[in-house]
């Protein structure tokens, strides 16, 4: 495939060019609006969402539709699958930006800093879901991850927020170290930092004896630090139940969907197009490896959330796991596979960012993030409760909700691989996972409120944003669309 | 089309209730009862418009593509099995409506919406000819099972709620896998299907890889493990006595009524359908795993009447004496000719009438007395002549006396598997006896001797309970003594399925 020059690639660049020039813009917005109050950033950035979404939509069907574009001489790559990606992180930014609308907790004074470093975090995970070549990957992953650790760290009155931030960026600093290591290995051995190239490579050097199967594995497993640390895959989890516990609520939901959306993205262009082919799959045993953490991942995760009595820790848990039953999807790497990974990702959004809204909304209400803080919300917030009921049954994956047939997929991926064992794996996992949902479901509708009582109201907006969760909560599962959808990302990838 | 009407009118009909202000209780009460007496109507007309001489499926809709990627459809459709218990979901449905008229105080717009979708995913899962529509049916029950125990239960609601439903989860896991396995070695990628007929056909074709001794075996097990939490059979039996007594009256009702009876009809369309090698591994009455089924329908029936024997709780008894019954149908099943299936399905129709009439029962004494021991009370016979007679009517029904309905599926299940478990059956009798003892004995201890002088001024039963009532017990003395009634429905779809064997 023939790859364009810089200056050729700018049009094809548009949707990441016009997040930088809004994020620009939102912080000179904030130097001219006086007023602390003024929503005006925000609305310029949900803006900037929009354009962007525009010019994803342009420049897939002008350009990507026909085929992949290779763009600044196979740095990054336009096609399919990383304009779904896209539109799956724009519309988490836009729901985060609405969420942070409702937070009570940010600091009124940062908010030009905030909302432009949401764009920002948003064009580096644009990156990760594109790029081809080891450098690129590193570097969109650095973007990410140093803004999310300053997003992470944004409550600047809450120690438990500096705790998180300071957690994160020490072990993403290893993990990072880690990675940068596995990809030197790489680069060492094929010589080359394009993917497609390093495929090739590594097969001529494998089937000619003149590289150690070893060698590769352990360069993929460092690599597999620093993506797992992104979708907070067991090891390499540990920083993510304080982080989503420190940081405020909007950054939480939004790290949690759409950083685990832009690893996953990362994590399966680099196996497919690096590692997919048959022989290098022969030769390297890292199906099995996959197979073993997706496994632990949904394990620790579950178990973990038991006790849990912090909802956004809870849901932090959750998460992790969710995280697991993701990379069940990606252990064999079949298109099947990674079609369920898409499919699940976007019922992912849909249920846990509501989740967190709820949550949000809670804190804002009840000023509790507390499971006990839910008591009796089914008689003062009936709308509200019944809203998380639907999110958390459908996280638990329990028909007729959209999660049940997201993990249908992934389950049907597994066992047709014949990996029973992982399905059954995950199965069990669900059950114990209903455990910790219905926690929050019996305080909400089986507890007494004790003494307040007194309904909480809510506004129009509000209802109307958590009906945008809702809706396709509900009824994603029984729509074809979805199921084309994610499939066709999935046929363009570069099969080698 | 008129089965799905009868399907989703429920379901309309939760819309409806949802829509209704919270303060108008009278109006949500008649609506609910309105979307529970069309079904009622609409089953009646599909019990009688059933062509008895044909047993295959009738009133199909479908196949309508619903999720092109995995050939899944909406494909609906019943023979005279479906049919008898669709005409049973659809009776108690109304009857449960009017006996939670009085004694559901908090909530009530949310009690009847829930219990409309309940409705909704019994009456789909009794017509699914879709293997995933099935499954889908299966667990929108288990939702608003969960809240309705959860939430308007008794003292210890919270822990019978979470049981019933990690429980029936667990269970419908491995069912899941077993599901997915069926699916993807239904065909080549593309030509996979989750139609039930079309599997049954598959399964019976000779080199598919459905037609496959080992294979069945394990599907069967995946299963059989789902429905058997949900019947339920030993040892996965104990959320069961839980969810009993901690339920409000009428999801007892349904919970003994419909729900047991969701696992004994997929055993009977899924596993003994679909898999017959894998039936035959378990029932050809060599060895260990060929009386494997038939010894869980004696343990059953002998560990649930002595389990029965020992409660002092009214309503505890009855949770036991159901999984005895059930044993009955367990036991039928295992015995796979015409006597024995057919006393099977007449026992799940008499155990839904019975039963029900059992906790509607225990129900008008708990709302008089607010307790249920047994030994509480004395001397009721007095005070209440009518409650007590339809009380000893219910229980003679169900320990078996001839002459009413309960004593028929019994026989007809034991007649079938003396011809094949002849030891296990002749045990099994046991079950009877004891069943015979703790009722009698309940009847001693609660309505003869002296009366508790705190009970001197206990109301007699009601109109509005006699209402409930009426319907089951005419149900019961009429099987009892016309038992072909029921059984010409469905005589002519058991012939079908022993033709499959």
């Amino acid at each position: 495939m023939e790859s364009l020059k810089n200056i050729e690639s700018l049009l094809y660049f548009s949707p990441e060019i016009l997040l930088v020039i809004f994020a620009v813009a939102v912080v000179l917005l904030d130097l001219v609006v006086k007023d602390r109050e003024s929503v005006a950033v925000a609305y310029l950035s949900l803006v900037g969402c929009f354009c962007t979404f525009a010019a994803v939509l342009f420049t897939h069907f002008s350009f990507g539709d026909e085929g992949p574009v290779s763009l600044f001489l196979g740095m990054i790559q336009l096609d399919a699958f990383s304009s779904f990606f896209k539109v799956l992180l724009l519309l988490a930014t836009a729901a985060t930006i609405l969420f942070s609308l409702r937070s009570e907790e940010l600091d009124a004074r940062l908010k030009g800093e905030y909302y432009a470093l949401l764009l920002a975090i948003t064009l580096g995970m644009f990156l990760m879901a594109s790029s081809t070549n080891l450098l690129m990957i590193f570097i969109s992953l650095e973007t990410v991850s140093l803004t999310s650790y300053i997003l992470a760290g944004f409550l600047t009155h809450s120690p438990r927020s500096s705790e998180a931030a300071f957690k994160y960026i020490t072990y993403g600093a290893v993990a990072s170290g880690t990675m940068l290591f596995g990809l030197s290995l790489l680069f060492g051995m094929a010589g080359t930092g394009d993917l497609a190239q390093i495929s090739g490579r590594l097969t001529e050097l494998l089937a000619a004896g003149e590289i150690a199967p070893l060698a590769v594995l352990i360069a993929i497993t460092f690599v597999l630090a620093g993506v797992g640390y992104k979708i907070a895959s067991v090891p390499f989890h540990m920083w993510s139940p304080d982080v989503y516990e420190g940081a405020p609520i909007p950054i939480t939901a939004f790290l949690s969907v759409a950083s685990k959306s832009a690893g996953f993205a990362l994590f399966i262009r680099f196996f497919y197009a690096g590692f997919g082919s048959t022989e290098l799959m022969q030769a390297v045993d890292w199906p099995f490896m996959l197979a073993i953490v997706s496994a632990l991942t949904m394990t620790v995760g579950n178990l973990a959330a038991l006790p849990q009595q912090n909802v956004k820790r809870l849901l932090a848990y959750s998460s992790i796991a969710h995280g697991g039953y993701l990379l069940m999807g990606g252990v064999l790497l079949t298109s099947q596979g990674i079609g369920a990974i898409l499919f699940y990702l976007v019922v992912y959004l849909f249920m846990n960012l509501g989740a967190f809204y709820v949550v949000v909304l809670i804190a804002n209400e009840v000023g509790s993030e507390m499971v006990e803080g839910y008591r009796g919300l089914s008689s003062r917030a009936p709308l509200v409760a019944w809203a998380m009921v639907i999110f958390l049954v459908s996280l638990a994956g329990i028909p007729p909700f959209a999660g049940f047939f997201g993990k249908w997929l992934l389950f049907t991926a597994v066992l047709e691989q014949g990996y029973y064992w992982l399905a059954l794996v995950g199965l069990l996992n669900s059950v114990v996972s209903l455990y910790y949902y219905a926690r929050i479901v019996k305080a909400m509708f089986l507890e007494d409120a004790g003494e307040e009582t007194d309904s909480v109201s809510f506004s129009t907006g509000t209802f109307a944003l958590l009906s945008v969760f809702v809706i396709p909560t509900i009824f994603i599962g029984f729509l074809n669309i979805f199921y084309t959808f994610s499939n066709i990302s999935v046929s363009v990838m570069p099969m080698q | 089309m008129l089965l799905s009407l009868m399907i989703f009118i429920p379901l309309l009909g939760m819309v409806a209730v949802l829509l209704l202000p919270r303060e108008s209780e009278e109006l949500i009460k008649r609506a609910t009862l309105l979307f529970t007496l069309i079904p009622l109507a609409l089953a009646v007309y599909l019990f009688i418009s059933y062509d008895r001489s044909n047993g295959g499926t009738q009133y199909v809709q479908g196949p309508v593509p619903w999720i092109d990627a995995f050939n899944i459809q909406y494909h609906i459709g019943i023979d005279g099995l479906s049919v008898t218990l669709l005409l049973l979901t659809a009776l108690l449905g109304p009857i449960c409506v009017i006996a939670s008229w009085r004694n559901i105080e908090k909530g009530i717009k949310a009690y009847m919406a829930l219990f409309l979708l309940l409705e909704t995913g019994m009456l789909g899962f009794f017509a699914a000819l879709d293997l995933f529509l099935f499954y889908v049916f299966f667990e929108l029950t288990l939702l608003p099972m969960y809240f309705l125990i959860g939430v308007w239960g008794g003292p210890r609601r919270e822990y019978a709620a979470i049981k019933f439903f990690l429980y029936t989860l667990f269970g419908s896991v491995l069912m899941l896998v077993a599901m997915i396995a069926v699916y993807l070695n239904s065909g080549d990628p593309g030509a996979r299907t989750f139609d039930i007929p079309t599997l049954i056909a598959l399964a019976s074709t000779e080199g598919h890889a459905l037609n496959n001794l080992n294979f069945q075996i394990w599907v069967f097990l995946g299963f059989f493990i789902g429905f058997a939490v949900k019947v339920p059979i030993f040892p996965f039996h104990t959320w069961l006595p839980d969810a009993h007594v901690e339920a409000p009256t009428a999801i007892s009702v349904i919970l003994a009524g419909i729900l047991l009876k969701m696992g004994t009809y997929g055993l009977v369309r899924i596993n003994m359908a679909m898999f017959p090698q894998g039936l035959d591994y378990f029932t050809n009455g060599i060895g260990f795993w060929g009386n494997s089924l038939a010894l869980l329908g004696f343990i059953n029936i002998v560990y649930g009447s002595f389990c029965a024997l020992a409660q002092t709780d009214f309503k505890k008894l009855v949770a036991y004496s159901s999984i005895g019954h059930m044993g009955f149908v367990i036991l039928g099943l295992a015995a796979r000719n015409s006597e024995g299936i057919t006393g099977a399905i007449l026992q799940m129709f008499n155990h839904g009438v019975i039963s029900a009439m059992l906790f509607l029962l225990v129900g008008v004494l708990y709302d008089r007395a607010h307790h249920r021991e047994i030994n509480g009370f004395g001397g009721l016979g007095s005070r209440m002549p009518v409650y007590t007679g339809i009380t000893t009517l219910a229980f003679m029904a169900s320990l078996g006396l001839p002459g009413l309905s309960g004593f028929v599926g019994e026989a007809l299940s034991l007649l079938g598997a003396y011809d094949k478990f002849k030891m296990l059956t002749i045990l099994s009798t046991i079950g009877i006896v004891v069943g015979a003892a703790y009722f009698l004995w309940t009847l001693q201890r609660v309505f003869l001797g002296t009366l508790n002088p705190k009970y001197e001024a206990l109301p007699e039963i009601n109109g509005r309970e006699i209402l409930t009532l009426v319907p089951l017990g005419i149900l019961t003395i009429v099987l009892g003594v016309w038992p072909n009634f029921a059984i010409d429905m469905f005589r002519e779809s058991v012939t079908n399925l022993i033709n499959l064997l």
